[in-house]
C-alpha cells in the first residue's frame, strides 16, 4: 500500500513525531511505500539542524533524514507554518524540503491513505 | 513553487483524480493555531478540484459562532474567511449536534449555513471519506 504521513506536532514535547516515525519505519519493513511525509503545525519543528538533544536520547531529526535516505522518501515542511516558527533553508537538515501545502493535498489525492499523527 | 496551488504543478500531478478530502475541526478559533492553519488547508484544497467537507466537531464549532471579537487578545479575527468559502466552492460544511448543544449553541448562532448531524450520521459520513485530516 501506498502511503502519506503528516505530522503536526514538535518533536520531543509531543509523541506526535515518534509514532509517525515508527509507523514509517514499520510499514516499509512489510513493504509498504511511502513516497511523502508533509509536516505542519508545530510538526515544523522536526526540521532543525540546530536541534541537539542529550547524548542518551534519541536524535528526532537525524532519524527523519536517515528514514529519507534510506528510503527515498520527500521530507516536505510546510512554508508559512515554517517560516512563522523561524525554520529556513538555511537550517534545513539532510533530506528536507520548504515547499506549499498544495504538497499535502497532493498527497492525499496520490496515497492510497493519509495518515496523520497529530493531537 | 506554484503560490496558488500550494508548491503543485497541477495539470502534471494530479489531473483527473477526485478523491473526497474531508477535513475535521476539532480545536477552539484561538488559543491554539490549528483552527486558523487548518483553514489555509481547506483553502489550498480548493485549488486541486477535489470534494472537499468540513466537518466541526467538540470546541470546533466555536469556530463559526457569529460575532467574534479578538481585540482583547491581540490575534487577527479570521472568521470573516468560513464566509468566503463559498466562493471556493467549499459548500459542504457540518456541524456535529451534540458538540453544539453541549456548548449552547444553535445554528442561528453561526456565521455560515451548516448541516447538523448526529453522531452515527456523521460517523456514516466520515466512513464514506477517501482522505480524512483532522486539525
Amino acid at each position: 500500500m501506498k502511503f502519506g504521513l503528516m505530522v503536526s506536532e514538535g518533536p520531543y514535547t509531543h509523541q506526535a513525531s515518534d509514532t509517525a516515525f515508527k509507523f514509517a519505519a514499520a510499514a516499509l519493513e512489510k513493504g509498504h511505500q511511502i513516497d511523502r511525509i508533509f509536516f505542519y503545525h508545530d510538526g515544523v519543528n522536526n526540521a532543525t539542524r540546530l536541534t541537539e538533544p542529550p547524548q542518551d536520547d534519541r536524535h528526532i531529526v537525524n532519524r527523519w533524514s536517515a528514514l529519507a535516505e534510506q528510503h527515498g522518501i520527500d521530507l516536505v515542511v510546510c512554508v508559512a507554518a515554517a517560516l512563522r516558527r523561524g525554520i529556513k533553508d538555511e537550517i534545513l537538515p539532510k533530506g528536507f524540503r520548504i515547499s506549499g501545502l498544495g504538497q499535502l493535498v497532493e498527497t492525499g489525492i496520490q496515497s492510497d491513505r493519509l495518515v496523520v499523527f497529530g493531537d | 513553487m506554484n503560490e496558488s496551488a500550494g508548491g503543485v504543478d497541477l495539470q502534471e500531478e494530479t489531473s483527473g483524480t477526485v478523491k473526497k478530502f474531508m477535513f475535521v475541526n476539532r480545536k477552539a478559533p484561538y488559543g491554539t493555531v490549528y483552527a486558523l492553519e487548518g483553514l489555509e488547508v481547506v483553502l489550498i484544497s480548493a485549488a486541486f478540484d477535489q470534494d472537499v467537507s468540513m466537518v466541526f466537531i467538540d470546541d470546533g464549532v466555536y469556530e463559526l459562532v457569529k460575532g467574534q471579537n479578538t481585540k482583547a487578545i491581540g490575534m487577527k479575527n479570521f472568521s470573516p474567511t468560513y464566509r468566503a468559502l463559498e466562493g471556493y466552492d467549499i459548500e459542504k460544511l457540518y456541524v456535529d449536534e451534540e458538540s453544539l448543544a453541549a456548548r449552547g449553541l444553535t445554528t442561528e448562532k453561526l456565521l455560515v449555513p451548516v448541516e447538523v448531524l448526529n453522531t452515527a450520521q456523521m460517523a456514516e459520513l466520515m466512513d464514506q471519506q477517501d482522505v480524512v485530516i483532522s486539525f
